[in-house]
């Protein structure tokens, strides 16, 4: 079988090519150029510089793969920076992973995939994709690796993209990987893991948002949830849901960003207590299985990848909507993540909080 | 990665070293051990093995073996020749240098250096066709032109530029005239006497020499400044011990070149050809750019409507086929190429575009089955470009 691996340089996706390669199928490897390398003002430290570029290409080669860059700079900016940014301007936190995996990898990329004769699209994401005979219908699951799952970035796929996609290293742990790579003699084997959004690769995303907006950043007020005036913000876009630190309010006790209202251009913080939500809507759902359930179900539900999931009731409206309600208060929900329901190991969807 | 099939057709990227050419060079590394420079035995035979290389250069260029500069390749030969020539001029205060918006990155970007120093530059447009208009290049000289810059034949689209025109009239303005040739070199004749240029750059890996090396011809009585300054090598216009065993490659590949020149022009054309009516016949949508008679005849480039070049580029490595978008630099980047885009082309018809080159070592066969499978890609990735734009 022919298969396209989305190499960006790093451990896993060098260990998903080398896996399907030992396994026999015609790999081929293809790594997105994603942003213009030679504007210094938006060269990458982590995903998919120059040196990322290079290592994938180092990886190809001493696995005997034929490998390619392909350059989807355009699609890029046109899905995934130019919603970061606006997500940001309008209050909003957002996830570009999400928008890059089923824009980018499980779209753009599948459908080069296509146009080069590649049955399926692999990546090095911590999750697993199954398909139940009983339903006829593919399931997706949380990654073996527990403390590295991936699949709260996956939620938005459709049966369609999980048909063609493959992820490896979803059944091995973090160590089992980096042994494989040890053992293959990959130079990547001992390469540190990458956390910060790629193209944000100082992890100064208000000052990336900054840049991209100019004077259309707005100031204002930051009071708290009666109303009353506690000191000014520099933009919305410098603040998030659950943020304390850098809101230069004085306070008897700590105070946290309680939500962001776009419209006035005001930030509402208050105490710890009053962070706490047991209740949310989301928009756009996917549901894995392809329909939404009738009626409501138990579910657990995480509302960031770093959240620990937790026991709630999701109940499917229309137009790809939900609500959902937590059986304890969760802290920092936060419009513009996602919300993504499991059952057991298997991740039902998700949609994006409002 | 066992795929049956390895067909090249990227000569102007580079061409396999010919047999003998890789003979030499290792006997020459085996045997010609001195330094050219020493006054010994062992430097004498050195010597010997690069004058002899630098005779059968002269030979391929028309040139005298004194007017042979060799370099570490066709960049350094164009950054001398118009480095060089630039600082040469400064003193007289003609500091103006006339070029055109296609040539190659190694006179591009130099170009650009030298504005950065003081130069002015003007890259003149060339047509559709390709071909600068000899009136184009009369109405842009002025007093303070030094150097004029045009390559003899292009890379991507493969257009020959009526060189001797272009010299006689920069001659006529008082101004020095260079030419890259390296896409020339071996392709086509090319005598400096009857083109009358100053100075001419050409590589060897593109006739069948090895890869860095390379010679600027400069004629007689042409006031140059080294760029590379130490020893005296070179008549002092290119410092550092010479690469005996590569300059010899070089000498090898030059007097095949010119031994074999007719003879590889007419197979290359024959076949390239039968290449481009096969494709045009069989691919819908698909058009030749740059003028159909005034090129190298190994070289065509053509437009697939509705295509990303970058796609039906790897499609084809994928089916064992190696061509190219342009310039083998340019692979990773998104920009449409320069060359095109300076005949007047559009961004997408830029972007739309392949190189096919071919060499001496191309067969009937291979162009078959180039035009047998094309067809098929092409239509692949066409309904798969429709399906997205749908959805997006």
């Amino acid at each position: 079988m022919r298969v396209v691996v989305a190499m960006s340089g790093g451990v896993d996706s060098s260990v998903a090519a080398s896996l399907l390669a030992e396994a026999g199928h015609d790999v081929i490897g293809l790594s997105m150029q994603l942003y213009d390398q030679r504007d210094p003002t938006e060269s990458f430290g982590s995903c998919c510089s120059l040196d990322d570029l290079y290592d994938a290409r180092r990886v190809a080669a001493a696995i005997g793969i034929p490998h390619y860059i392909v350059n989807f700079e355009e699609r890029f900016k046109a899905t995934v920076v130019d919603n970061f940014v606006s997500e940001y301007a309008a209050g909003r936190t957002p996830i570009p992973c999400v928008h890059c995996n089923a824009d980018m990898k499980f779209a753009t990329l599948a459908e080069r995939a296509a146009g080069f004769d590649a049955a399926a699209v692999a990546t090095g994401h911590y999750t697993r994709v199954e398909f139940d005979e009983e339903t006829r219908r593919f399931r997706l699951r949380r990654g073996v690796d527990r403390d590295k799952d991936q699949s709260y970035f996956l939620f938005s796929l459709t049966q369609d993209q999980l048909a063609h996609a493959l992820f490896p290293v979803g059944h091995l742990t973090k160590p089992e990987v980096r042994a494989h790579a040890e053992r293959h003699g990959l130079l990547v084997a001992g390469k540190p893991d990458s956390h910060e959004i790629c193209f944000v690769p100082d992890g100064d995303a208000a000052g990336y948002v900054e840049r991209r907006l100019g004077d259309r950043a707005r100031p204002g007020e930051i009071v708290d949830s009666g109303g009353r005036l506690l000191g000014q913000h520099r933009g919305l876009h410098r603040l998030t849901v659950g943020q304390r630190k850098g809101l230069g309010v004085s306070s008897s006790v700590p105070m946290y960003v309680l939500r962001l209202e776009p419209a006035a251009s005001r930030v509402v913080v208050g105490p710890r207590e009053e962070l706490g939500r047991r209740d949310l809507t989301a928009s756009r759902v996917n549901w894995i299985c392809g329909a939404a359930p009738d009626g409501p179900v138990r579910v657990t539900a995480r509302i960031r990848h770093r959240h620990q999931d937790a026991p709630a009731t999701v109940t499917a409206g229309g137009d790809a909507r939900i609500s959902l309600e937590f059986d304890e208060p969760q802290l920092a929900v936060t419009p513009g993540q996602a919300v993504v329901f499991y059952r057991g190991e298997e991740v039902l969807g998700g949609g994006w909080i409002d | 990665m066992g795929r049956t099939v390895r067909i090249y057709f990227d000569y102007n990227a580079t061409a396999p070293v010919l047999t003998d050419a890789a003979a030499e060079m290792a006997r020459a590394l085996r045997e010609d051990v001195g330094n050219p420079s020493s006054v010994h035995a062992f430097g004498q035979r050195a010597k010997a093995c690069v004058d002899d290389a630098r005779q059968a250069v002269a030979a391929l260029l028309d040139g005298e073996p004194s007017e042979v500069v060799f370099t570490a390749g066709g960049t350094e030969a164009d950054n001398l020749a118009l480095r060089g020539g630039a600082e040469a001029l400064a003193a007289s205060g003609r500091r103006r240098i006339v070029t055109t918006g296609i040539e190659h990155e190694a006179v591009l970007t130099t170009l650009k250096a030298l504005e950065r120093q003081g130069c002015s530059v003007v890259a003149l447009p060339v047509g559709e066709s390709g071909v600068l208009a000899p009136d184009a290049l009369e109405a842009a000289m002025t007093p303070d032109t030094g150097l004029v810059s045009v390559m003899f034949a292009n890379n991507e689209v493969g257009t020959i530029q009526p060189i001797a025109e272009l010299a006689a009239i920069a001659h006529r303005h008082r101004a020095l005239f260079h030419t890259d040739a390296v896409q020339a070199a071996g392709k086509i004749p090319v005598s400096v006497r009857a083109l009358g240029v100053d100075l001419l750059a050409i590589s060897g890996h593109k006739f069948g020499g090895p890869k860095g090396i390379g010679a600027l011809w400069i004629r007689r009585g042409v006031r140059l400044v080294s760029q590379m300054t130490g020893g005296r090598q070179e008549r002092n216009r290119r410092a550092g011990t010479e690469n005996v065993p590569a300059i010899a490659g070089l000498g090898v590949a030059a007097r095949a070149a010119r031994m074999h020149l007719d003879a590889h022009a007419a197979s290359a054309a024959a076949l390239r050809d039968r290449l481009e009516r096969g494709i045009l016949a069989n691919v819908p949508g698909s058009v030749v750019n740059g003028d159909p008679a005034r090129r190298v005849p190994n070289t065509s480039n053509i437009s697939f409507d509705g295509i990303e070049a970058e796609s039906l580029l790897i499609a084809l490595d994928l089916e064992g086929v190696a061509v190219s978008t342009g310039s083998a630099c340019s692979s990773g980047s998104l920009e449409p190429s320069h060359v095109l885009r300076a005949m007047g082309f559009s961004n997408t018809r830029s972007r739309n575009s392949l190189r096919f080159s071919l060499g001496p070592g191309s067969t009937a066969a291979e162009v078959d089955f180039v035009v047998g499978v094309l067809p098929n890609l092409v239509a692949k990735l066409r309904a798969l470009g429709r399906t997205a734009s749908a959805v997006s």
